[in-house]
């Protein structure tokens, strides 16, 4: 379509100025750390909060560091282009946040062995190349419980982006949570088939409240669907920061993205030379996944909440504990097991009791 | 059934800022005039009139401030391509651009903001009708403005001299200038009533669709309007029709998900589009029917002394 065309267009060009300003102003300092963004900053969810985790880098390191970024960059030719730019102008760190930055995270980092790598949510490392991502489906399962507790009608509205295993994965761990308390609870799961479209996810949120849902969840990037919740008086939860604003008497949480203590501590391994590749998935114990405060509930969800959330932390609980059933009947996660890291990784089933089809 | 009107209030929404943007262009491309830059005008009119109301806490002026903004936008591309006669297309294509980048520079400090949505009309009494009150007597202001904008630009276009005098400089730019008319002033107007309308589009998604600002929050929408003017071959009852159409398939399919109906999102997302293909064949290859709408000058640059 056409629009896509143009918003490829001027990212490419906003990139490309972004880099020729960004870089200008550098200087030889200790640590410098380029960071490219898949959205704009100021989209109040994912790219906001990885900006908010660079600016913690410059707070806690001053002068031993430098940071530079580039928004708004496509997952694809020009992303490579911009990585490669980053490396040239003396970064010795670069963050790429999307996981479409894989490969040509992967194709520069090869060309320089000497520039430190991290990708986002991607699977592919190098001697200098680590990966991290954070388990966003410890902070649904807490939500889940809460729902399942607040839920009148036992339905929940579910918005999804598209049914790739992060979301899939969201919403069984969602279920889960909300089964654990209240066995009667029904999701309805509408896919919008965008990342960001605030009209259309507005949209799917009247939906499934018109269909009787008075809880709403959403894994797509705007306010609009928990907006929507509160002018029509049902709950929801707030997605990748805090979205209270926007939903004073609807948002019961938020999972939100903490990204700013691993890139300090990645920061000021790379500034004392102890940098080593890695793959971390950080949870609620590390501080990677945060729950926004408790609102809108009585004391005794709340007090449930934090202790579901405390229990996940310590490990004394993992969501996906089994025994585990997806929707065949055949058994995944044996009793008593937890699902191993590449279960979940690669997670596009539904669990048992999800009365719904998964888009294939 | 008690979802019925839940639902076709949800089509409302959904097709308002379709049409407002729409009836705009239609006027601006009966006169001859292509304006590509809906998308850019809806987005700095959505800026405008969210900036404006959050800050002065007026609705009306934040409107006001939509109109004005979406106006100015339409002036450079109308400085642009009639008085330096630079092509269409490509300013077009360069104002949304403009717009995309220019609101989200203004829009920076805006982001996170919460605003009080656009209020229902409410008539005691008559407002609180079942199925009837909700649906014609409680929308907000500016969904009345859709219809009333797009019923009277109809009757502008088939019944007053203006509107013919207008059709005729789309139609054939240097006849109208030889007996007379001002072909870049009449295409002047037009263009700015629908960078005005463009501008109220973007203001409905920011004030009453969403209630926020967000970065590119039209998501395509000036493209669809634009579709929207082709399909409805120029004609203000079949914009009505496809913009309401269009709604109708985009909400409808987010419904059938909830109620476990299983059709492709992807296709039902497609049709409109199909659709607007489909009347873009049909044009071409019927001259005599429907070409009788379509502006013969549409593009075109006008030289006066030729």
């Amino acid at each position: 379509m056409n629009a896509s065309l143009v918003k490829r267009t001027l990212a490419a060009v906003a990139a490309v100025g972004a880099l020729a300003t960004g870089m200008g102003a550098a200087q030889a300092e200790d640590v410098k750390v380029g960071f490219v963004y898949v959205g704009p900053i100021g989209d109040h969810g994912w790219s906001y909060r990885h900006d908010i985790g660079r600016q913690a880098i410059e707070a806690e390191l001053g002068d031993a560091a430098s940071t530079s970024y580039v928004e708004s960059v496509p997952e694809g030719a020009d992303a490579e282009r911009v990585i490669r730019q980053m490396a040239q102008t003396g970064h010795n760190l670069i963050f790429t946040t999307s996981f479409g930055y894989m490969n040509p995270t992967e194709k520069v980092a090869k060309q320089f062995p000497n520039v430190k790598f991290e990708h986002a949510t991607g699977y592919k490392r190098a001697d200098n190349l680590s990966t991290y991502a954070a388990r966003f489906y410890e902070g649904r399962y807490v939500a889940g419980v809460i729902a399942g507790k607040m839920t009148k009608s036992n339905v929940v509205g579910y918005v999804g982006s598209f049914p790739i295993p992060e979301v899939v994965r969201g919403i069984n761990s969602f279920m889960m949570g909300a089964w654990s308390v209240n066995p009667d609870v029904e999701v309805k799961v509408v896919w919008a088939n965008t990342w960001y479209d605030p009209g259309k996810e507005g949209d799917a949120a009247k939906a499934l409240i018109d269909q009787g849902a008075d809880i709403m969840v959403q894994h797509t990037d705007s306010p609009a669907p928990l907006q929507v919740a509160e002018n029509r008086g049902v709950l929801g939860f707030g997605q990748a920061s805090d979205m209270i604003k926007f939903a004073p008497k609807a948002q019961l949480t938020a999972i939100v993205d903490n990204w700013d203590s691993y890139y300090v501590a990645r920061a000021k391994a790379v500034a004392d030379g102890t940098w080593e590749s890695m793959d971390t998935w950080g949870g609620i114990d590390t501080g990677m996944v945060e729950m926004a405060p408790y609102t809108n509930m009585p004391d005794d969800v709340k007090a449930l909440a934090e202790e579901t959330a405390a229990k996940i932390a310590s490990g004394e609980f993992h969501p996906f504990t089994g025994p585990i059933y997806d929707q065949a009947g055949e058994l995944r996660v044996a009793e008593g097991e937890v699902a191993d890291d590449g279960m979940l990784l690669g997670m596009d089933w539904y669990i048992q009791g999800i009365d719904a089809e998964l888009p294939k | 059934m008690e979802w019925i009107v839940p639902f076709i209030l949800t089509v409302i929404t959904a097709s308002t800022p379709l049409l407002l943007a729409a009836t705009g262009e239609l006027v601006t491309e009966k006169s001859g005039v292509l304006n590509l830059g809906v998308e850019g005008m809806m987005l700095v009119g959505a800026i405008a009139g969210f900036a404006v109301t959050a800050s002065s806490g007026s609705a009306t002026l934040g409107i006001l401030a939509a109109v004005v903004a979406g106006t100015l936008m339409s002036l450079i591309f109308a400085f642009l391509t009639l008085t330096l006669m630079a092509n269409q297309v490509a300013t077009g294509l360069a104002l949304t651009i403009f717009g995309v980048g220019f609101s989200a520079l203004v829009g920076s400090g805006f982001v996170g903001f919460a605003i009080e949505p656009l209020p229902g009309l409410s008539i005691p009494g008559i407002s609180a009708i079942p199925i009837v009150g909700p649906i014609l007597f409680g929308q907000d202001f500016l969904v009345y403005l859709s219809i009333a904008a797009v019923i009277g630009v109809g009757w502008f276009l088939a019944k007053s001299r203006a509107g013919l005098v207008l059709k005729a400089v789309g139609d054939s730019h240097h006849s109208a200038h030889a007996i007379g008319y001002s072909v870049i002033k009449i295409r002047y107007l037009a263009t700015m009533f629908g960078g005005a309308m463009a501008g109220l589009g973007g203001a409905y998604l920011s004030l009453s669709y969403t209630p926020m600002w967000a970065e590119n929050m039209t998501a395509g929408r000036g493209w669809i309007a634009l579709a929207l003017v082709v399909f409805a071959t120029w004609r203000p009852g079949r914009l009505v029709a496809g913009a309401y159409m269009f709604g109708l398939i985009s909400v409808m399919q987010l419904h059938a998900q909830g109620a476990g109906i299983h059709v492709p999102s992807q296709f039902m997302s497609m049709l409109p589009y199909l659709a607007t293909v489909i009347v873009l064949v049909i044009i071409s290859s019927d001259r005599a029917k429907i070409r009788l709408n379509a502006p013969a000058c549409i593009g075109q640059a006008f030289r006066a002394a030729q």
